[in-house]
């Protein structure tokens, strides 16, 4: 019994440790190589240089995939989120048939395999006759992204008490009166949230983008090209390291406005807990 | 607790007042008048309608027919924020993101005062329930009680007409409970406004109103004072719902228009009042009495209306002891509550005893 | 008051409606979500069908034959090169999502028993790797796992070897390492939430009834957490059957996977009906072994008490 206590106590931390290690590894070598002079990743580093990261504004074709995975990237996250505020609403707050059956359905493309979705969606846009661009591109990160929206908006809405509506109604207030100084206030930060960490799946989307894109290369679909050039490795670290950089700046800010959401609605019915 | 003299007007006016959710109604026919000045409670079980009626009186629900007229003005069709009507929610509904101050100025915000006023009125407000001094704490730094007091300030801010409470001492501990019930009552009496109280607590309804509707499937089962209530219930349900009731099993020798006569084994013949809803069934009735009106008869004493039995069980209280005693000729045995000043814990179990009682206590009830 | 019919009802109900309420809530709130539901439906249930559709079909060149055929599925199941890799991709995909909820259990029983009050901030520390690009991620393996990668410097530096290994990349084991890498996340967070969801006081009433803390994980903890173990193992054991990248960047020959089948018949091999055969036969095939893996967890959890 003793001995158990004591693995518990004492490697379980180790092995979080160690786990978080495995995780952060390929994550830390990124940033490491992309600030050596010698293009192939390998220790001991040559010597330290900001020179990849000179070349980057130089590059025409990573400044037009760079427009396109934004435009994308932003349009993707304002359609999930309104389109994830009407379920996670709905979800919320009525009781209706169906309900459990149709939120499946809406989060289903979290477990199916993204190349089949990227298929399939392929096959119907070309049965259409729709010409393959950013727009499908689009369209394709919208499905992937909404089940995360979803979920985000769903623990911001969940626990908001509905009295809070009907106490500024009993005040005296509007509907819209309503809406603009209870509900909107409330829920805003889960909604920018949502629209934070979609646009993030967009950005580094890889698989639907690469079926679904026309001529117009999205930032991972440049990056893949580049792959296959080892002399270009050094750029795409660069590259990486500031979409890095900028995912975890992106994401830190989601997650803080989700938990003040999420604390927000779940002390309305603060008297109770 | 000084009485205030209350005036006749009425204030709020529900008659025939149904709320159906397909077949179950939740509110079934019910009328009622609520006079201005008058702390009125809705008493009941929970799935009782009382919350419904609460809730359409403020205009969160409407009626499936029936009509609610507030201060003689008829409110169907007026939304329930142009309503002369605020409400303590049972949650409190305190808003999470402002607060104390932006709390309570919340609905004088639309009313445009003016900043002077408006601060003057959310202080007085604060004032009265002593919250002066908290204005700029946060919604989630506040206790319970607090959250009580905020959700008070603000509907009292509004100066409505009528201010409704939904259970709103339900989320307290007994302690805090019991001195909110006071706190409420003197607000009550101070500000003059008519107050409807929905609660399933019989106690905090006995304490707190002036008249209570008791309330059983969606209907309105007796509207009186507190005192009547608890004294002479209309029916079994009524009088079970509001404390201990012995119940005692009689024959009807004499009926007339506001009195019965009956015989029953233990008590003998017994004239009582005849409730209003009373409906003769057959030649049976039943009698009931509290446990409190059975005083134990000690030593040679003696009073002119008595039953004897025999103590079969002794429950200890602290202030009182609850003796279970067997009378022959009853069906079932009397609880009796009696002081513990005499020594009633001390009866031992077996023991005969001696019961006293006023004919008066013996009401007779509806089934 | 906690009767449904005395539940709060929404606030915008005209006087003279007369219809049930709990109609018009229902009828409300599926006006409500029925844009999303549309959207899941047009570009999720359609396409799949889609799918199916052409996989009983034929290709002609640039035009598509619409006479009913079995002929793709024939291929599928009977073709040595598809069997052998619709067989490693299912042997990849079970060891991936072995791996991935054996490794991620106890980091999820350490942040739910033992977070104290930094659950939010493991949480978000473990998830943070998770949301760098995938394609960058699968690449910085290759740059850990290669020839003259990270792994072999350092083991060659501490003198463990004395050459760098080639075992380390293309290979099934570099697959399965990258993708039990860029699946933990999605492991970890539902055996938390279903270890966060156990009543600690359960756990005291079987010490209470005289469990140690191995037979009160094993009768209590571990049995209680199966759903969120099922959860885990569906949303990694599924998808990763579609993964084409990491096997194109890290697999070598060994490691291909019969995703990049899929993308080739859909891009160069231009046979789509074969494509979307091998599609429906892939998706059928794991999402059967899924739910014979989720069957076999869930009796052993039965039996386990």
């Amino acid at each position: 019994m003793t001995a158990i206590r004591n693995i518990l106590s004492r490697w379980l931390p180790a092995y979080a440790l160690l786990y978080v290690v495995f995780l952060y590894l390929p994550v830390v070598f990124l940033p490491i190589f992309s600030v050596n002079t010698s293009p192939s990743p390998k220790f001991p580093l040559a010597e330290l240089t900001l020179q990849w990261y000179r070349d980057l504004p130089n590059t025409p074709a990573l400044i037009d995939a760079t427009r396109n995975s934004l435009m994308v990237g932003i349009a993707a996250a304002l359609l999930s989120t309104i389109l994830g505020i009407c379920a996670a609403r709905a979800i919320t707050r009525y009781r209706f048939p169906g309900r459990r059956a149709i939120n499946g359905l809406i989060m289903a493309p979290l477990v199916l395999p993204e190349i089949i979705l990227a298929v399939s969606m392929l096959l119907v846009m070309l049965q259409l006759g729709l010409e393959l661009s950013l727009v499908t591109v689009v369209f394709g990160h919208v499905l992937v992204c909404i089940p995360y929206s979803l979920s985000v908006l769903t623990s911001g809405f969940e626990g908001f008490d509905r009295s809070l509506e009907e106490a500024s109604a009993d005040l005296g207030e509007t509907a819209f009166g309503t809406f603009r100084r209870v509900t909107l206030p409330m829920v805003a930060p889960a909604i920018i949230s949502s629209l934070l960490v979609c646009f993030t799946i967009s950005l580094d989307e890889f698989i639907i983008a690469f079926f679904l894109t026309g001529t117009e290369p999205t930032l991972p679909i440049y990056i893949w090209g580049q792959l296959r050039f080892a002399s270009k490795l050094p750029g795409v670290l660069a590259l990486g390291t500031l979409l890095l950089v900028g995912s975890f700046l992106l994401l830190t800010v989601a997650e803080l406005l989700r938990r003040r959401a999420a604390r927000r609605t779940q002390n309305a019915g603060g008297a109770f807990a | 607790m000084p009485e205030r003299s209350q005036n006749d007007r009425t204030m709020i006016e529900i008659s025939h007042v149904t709320r159906s959710y397909g077949a179950f109604k939740a509110l079934d026919d019910a009328s009622l008048v609520i006079r201005e000045g008058e702390f009125f409670s809705l008493l009941g079980p929970s799935g009782c309608g009382k919350t419904t009626l609460l809730r359409m009186i403020a205009g969160f629900d409407n009626p499936t027919s029936g009509t609610i007229a507030v201060d003689g003005q008829p409110m169907a069709g007026i939304p329930a924020n142009r309503r002369p009507t605020n409400m303590v929610f049972q949650s409190y509904a305190i808003f999470p993101h402002l607060n104390v101050e932006q709390n309570v100025a919340y609905g004088l915000r639309r009313l445009r005062l003016g900043a002077a006023e408006e601060k003057r009125r959310v202080e007085e407000a604060l004032a009265q329930v002593s919250l002066t001094g908290l204005g700029k704490r946060g919604a989630h730094e506040l206790s319970g009680g607090q959250r009580q007091r905020v959700a008070l300030a603000r509907a009292l801010v509004m100066r409505p007409k009528v201010l409704l409470l939904d259970e709103p001492l339900s989320a307290l501990d007994k302690k805090l409970r019991e001195q909110m019930q006071v706190e409420l009552r003197r607000l009550q009496q101070a500000v003059g406004i008519t107050f409807i109280l929905v609660t399933h607590d019989q106690y905090e309804a006995l304490a707190m109103s002036d008249r209570i509707a008791v309330m059983f499937g969606g209907r309105i089962a007796q509207v009186a004072s507190p005192k009547e209530i608890y004294q002479r219930p209309v029916n079994r349900q009524v009088a079970d719902f509001l404390g201990g009731m012995n119940f005692v099993k009689a024959e009807i020798v004499e009926e007339n228009g506001s009195s019965l006569v009956v015989d029953t084994l233990g008590f003998g013949r017994v004239k009582t009042e005849k409730p209003k809803a009373f409906v003769r069934n057959g030649g049976g009735a039943t009698l009931g009495i509290r446990p409190e009106r059975l005083r134990v008869l000690w030593d040679d004493a003696s009073s002119k209306f008595e039953v004897a039995g025999r103590v079969i069980e002794r429950h200890y209280f602290g202030e009182i002891t609850h003796l279970i005693v067997e009378i022959p000729g009853l069906e079932k045995p009397l609880s009796v509550t009696e002081t513990n000043d005499f020594g009633a814990d001390d009866i031992p179990v077996g023991a005969p005893i001696r019961l006293a009682y006023d004919p008066d206590a013996l009401v007779a009830l509806a089934d | 008051m906690t009767a449904a019919a005395e539940g709060s009802q929404p606030l915008s109900l005209g006087r003279r409606q007369r219809t049930s309420l709990l109609q018009s809530e229902a009828a409300q709130g599926f006006a409500l979500i029925s844009p999303t539901f549309i959207y899941a439906l047009v570009l999720l249930v359609v396409p799949i069908l889609v799918v199916v559709a052409h996989s009983f079909w034929t290709q002609n060149y640039l035009t598509i034959d619409r006479t009913f055929t079995l002929e793709n599925y024939r291929i599928a199941v009977t073709e040595p090169i598809y069997l052998d890799l619709l067989r490693r991709s299912l042997w990849i995909s079970l060891l991936v999502s072995f791996f991935t909820v054996v490794l991620a259990y106890p980091i999820a029983f350490y942040i739910s028993f033992h977070g104290g009050r930094h659950k939010g901030l493991w949480l978000f520390l473990i998830t943070i790797p998770f949301w760098t690009s995938y394609l960058l991620r699968v690449m910085s393996w290759k740059v850990i796992l290669g020839y003259n990668g990270v792994l072999n410097s350092g083991l060659m530096g501490l003198g463990i070897i004395s050459e760098p290994s080639t075992a380390l990349l293309y290979n099934t084991s570099a697959v399965v390492i990258t993708l039990t890498h860029a699946w933990a996340a999605f492991a970890i967070l539902p055996i938390f939430v279903s270890l966060e969801k156990i009543d600690r006081s359960l756990i005291e009433a079987a010490t209470d009834l005289g469990d140690g803390p191995l037979r009160r994980f094993l009768r209590i903890t571990l049995p209680l957490s199966v759903p969120g173990i099922v959860s885990a193992i569906l949303i990694v054991m599924i998808p990763t059957v579609g993964d084409f990248v990491t096997p194109k960047l890290v697999g070598g020959k060994d490691g291909v996977m019969i995703a990049n089948a899929i993308q080739a018949q859909f891009g160069k091999g231009a046979n789509w009906p074969l494509g979307a055969a091998l599609s429906v036969t892939t998706m059928l095939v794991v999402t059967a072994m899924a739910a014979s893996t989720v069957l076999i967890i869930r009796s052993a959890a039965r039996m386990a008490r």
